[in-house]
């Protein structure tokens, strides 16, 4: 059996000055109205880096550019999904959201196919995973969009023709789980 | 009784008989030595060299699949020179290989992968063009070949000239065309042919009814016996259960030969390694009364109607070699007195052969046989029916409309006042029954076979049952307490 050796931590005193808040509250305020000085003197001086308030979502979201966002199929040349349904990315989401089938290829070269490849994006932690495991570059996340929010559990879920493009993720109406 | 002799491998002193092969004594040890073209039932062609050792004393690294053990040997297998050697020797292997891991299906269970991951060479030093060969010819009706990810270890060939004798693959060309073949005018369909792709270390041949269906490391293994014939082959059941969405939305992925030494070898036959279709197919999972109509009742209730009425006597049991032993001792038990009927008729029997299949498509007649129960004919049973001698006719997993015709069967089924079905999937007639009882597949229940040559073997439960299904000894012992309460009622 392995020895436990305890380690004993003292809990931090609260001293008057804690106690009686008001110092805490001060230096709260004095935070919040550097804050306001600070941009009132660079919106003053047209300062670019001053802050603004975007009216999201009737203005577009800026979005950094290596932001992750909806996921997104990519096609070879000739319009034929690039992906093999080898499934690495199935396997890896920690998610456990993303369903594919596969089935033969007509190219005997492709050998492989998705029959049906769908992400729940109602579950999809983004952490990318899948565009790291993908062997053939098939899967980004860089289709810049954002609102990805619907009425339902089920509308969340994108399937391949969705996720290529080639059919517009329309917003359901309905609003039935 | 070969003469005992000792040996060093890597430093420990080992017993082996004389001239047993350094890898076969090397892995009684408990050391693996990584290999391609060795199979112990398949021989040792040597030319994979991948099981190399170096020998104290031998000029060059030799390969363990060809060296006898003898008195003193000194055998290394994990020096940096027998390393060496093996990482060459698998950059050689795949000089053409397509390195098609991502998509082909033997991925997660390959024999490339697995040895390059411990020993690979990864840093190629082969600067020339692959070669390109066929892919995806269809072998035969199981087995689906492709040419560039073969390692030419001969295994399928030796074991279709070997083991089956039916010669329908051979290596054809030389050189860097040197390729897998079907002979010319021959396709790999023989009742065997499924093991050629156990057999294979790498992707070329893969199963057609398993391709693309779920990739391997998705699945459970079940120890299991194969319940296709009555020579129980030990098989292993693969159930994919943890991502419903594969495999069409079957349990069962595949069945594979287990080794046994006494009873199948390595090997298991196609018409058992692909009966999986009933499984997840047809199933019954309510239990149910069907007279005067049709309506769902509780395991109880049926339990203590059946029970009463076959106290009144007239009782035949119909059933088939498909019960475990337990299911026969508890069938003995309920059904005292009763007539058994489980011989196996034409609905039952098929093709045999000397290397594994028997007559008897069912596993366990040998069992009910041991525990002193006797089949009487069916067509003393039909004789039986008609004169009303039977009036209580308790039928289990058996088809009667496969033994007397659908017909025939449902105007001798109509003359009993009381007709109870039991088992796991819907046969022909098993609607003209007034109780249809949902029993356990094999793969859903643990139990015993014992094989036609008395050898009792368990099989282990891989997945939960569907519905309301009970295993049949459970189902019996339900019913025999229910006969037994009410005949104390009577009595009372």
């Amino acid at each position: 059996m392995a020895l436990i050796s305890v380690k004993v931590v003292e809990r931090p005193r609260r001293t008057f000055a804690m106690q009686i808040y008001l110092v805490e509250v001060w230096k709260g305020l004095a935070i919040t109205f550097r804050h306001l000085f600070v941009n009132l003197y660079r919106h003053l001086l047209r300062r670019p880096n001053a802050s603004v308030t975007i009216q999201y979502p009737e203005d577009p979201a800026v979005l950094g550019r290596r932001a992750r966002t909806r996921h997104r199929l990519l096609k070879r040349d000739d319009g034929a999904p690039r992906c093999t349904a080898c499934l690495l990315c199935e396997t890896i989401c920690p998610a456990k959201c993303i369903r594919i089938t596969a089935e033969n290829a007509p190219d005997v070269r492709v050998e492989k196919r998705a029959k049906t490849f769908s992400i729940d994006l109602g579950m999809c932690v983004y952490c990318g995973y899948c565009v790291e495991a993908c062997p053939v570059d098939a899967i980004h996340m860089d289709a810049d969009d954002v609102a990805t929010s619907r009425y339902s559990r089920k509308d969340m879920i994108w399937n391949m023709a969705e996720l290529m493009g080639d059919k517009p993720k329309l917003p359901s109406s309905s609003t039935a789980d | 009784m070969a003469k005992k002799v000792k040996f060093k491998l890597d430093g420990r002193e080992i017993e082996a008989d004389e001239g047993r092969l350094v890898i076969d004594a090397a892995k009684d040890a408990g050391v693996d030595i990584p290999h391609y073209c060795y199979h112990p039932a398949l021989g040792n062609p040597g030319n994979c060299r991948m099981c190399i050792v170096e020998v104290a004393g031998a000029p060059k690294p030799q390969v363990s699949c060809r060296t006898g053990v003898r008195e003193g040997l000194d055998v290394k297998t994990s020096t940096d020179a027998v390393k060496r050697a093996q990482a060459s020797a698998l950059e050689l292997h795949l000089v053409n290989h397509p390195l098609d891991c991502p998509v082909c299906d033997q991925s997660g269970e390959c024999g490339l992968q697995n040895y390059y991951m411990e020993i690979g060479q990864y840093q190629s030093a082969v600067r020339e063009d692959k070669q390109h060969k066929d892919k995806r010819i269809e072998a035969g009706p199981h087995v689906m070949l492709d040419q560039e990810r073969c390692i030419l270890c001969t295994r399928c060939t030796r074991f279709v000239d070997n083991v089956t004798q039916t010669h329908e693959l051979g290596v054809f060309r030389r050189g860097h065309a040197e390729r897998i073949e079907l002979t010319p005018g021959l396709i790999l369909d023989n009742a065997y042919s499924g093991n050629v792709v156990d057999i294979c270390p790498v992707g070329a041949l893969t199963d057609r009814d398993f391709r693309y269906k779920v990739r391997v490391w998705y699945l459970d293994q079940t120890d299991s016996i194969c319940p296709g014939c009555a020579r129980g082959c030990n098989i292993s059941v693969h159930t994919n259960t943890k991502r419903p969405w594969h495999n069409d939305g079957k349990r069962v992925a595949r069945l594979k030969p287990r080794h046994n030494h006494e009873v199948n070898g390595y090997w298991m036959c196609d018409e058992g390694r692909y009966a999986t279709g009933s499984l997840d197919v047809g199933r019954l999972g309510r239990v149910l009364r069907l007279t005067p109509q049709k309506q769902d009742v509780s395991w109880d209730a049926a339990a203590s109607e059946i029970g009463a009425k076959l106290r009144d006597g007239g009782v035949a049991f119909v059933a088939s070699g498909m019960l475990s032993n337990e299911d026969w001792a508890a069938a003995k038990e309920l059904f005292a007195g009763a007539k058994f009927y489980f011989s196996a008729e034409p609905d039952q029997v098929g093709e045999e052969d000397a290397l594994l299949r028997r007559r008897e498509k069912v596993p366990n007649l040998k069992g009910a046989q041991a525990l002193g129960l006797v089949s009487g004919s069916f067509d003393e049973l039909a004789k039986d029916l008609e004169s009303g001698k039977v009036r209580a006719l308790y039928v289990v997993e058996r088809d009667l409309a496969k033994i007397w015709g659908a017909e025939r069967a449902r105007a001798l089924l109509s003359k009993a006042a009381l007709r109870v079905f039991q088992g796991p999937n819907k046969v022909e007639l098993s609607e003209s029954y007034d109780f249809r009882l949902p029993a356990t597949a094999y793969v859903e229940e643990e139990g015993h076979f014992t094989n036609f040559e008395g050898k009792v073997q368990a099989y282990a439960k891989a997945l939960e049952p569907i519905g309301e299904a009970r295993p049949d000894w459970d189902i019996f012992a339900l019913i025999a307490k229910a006969k037994s309460g009410a005949a104390a009622e009577v009595a009372a």
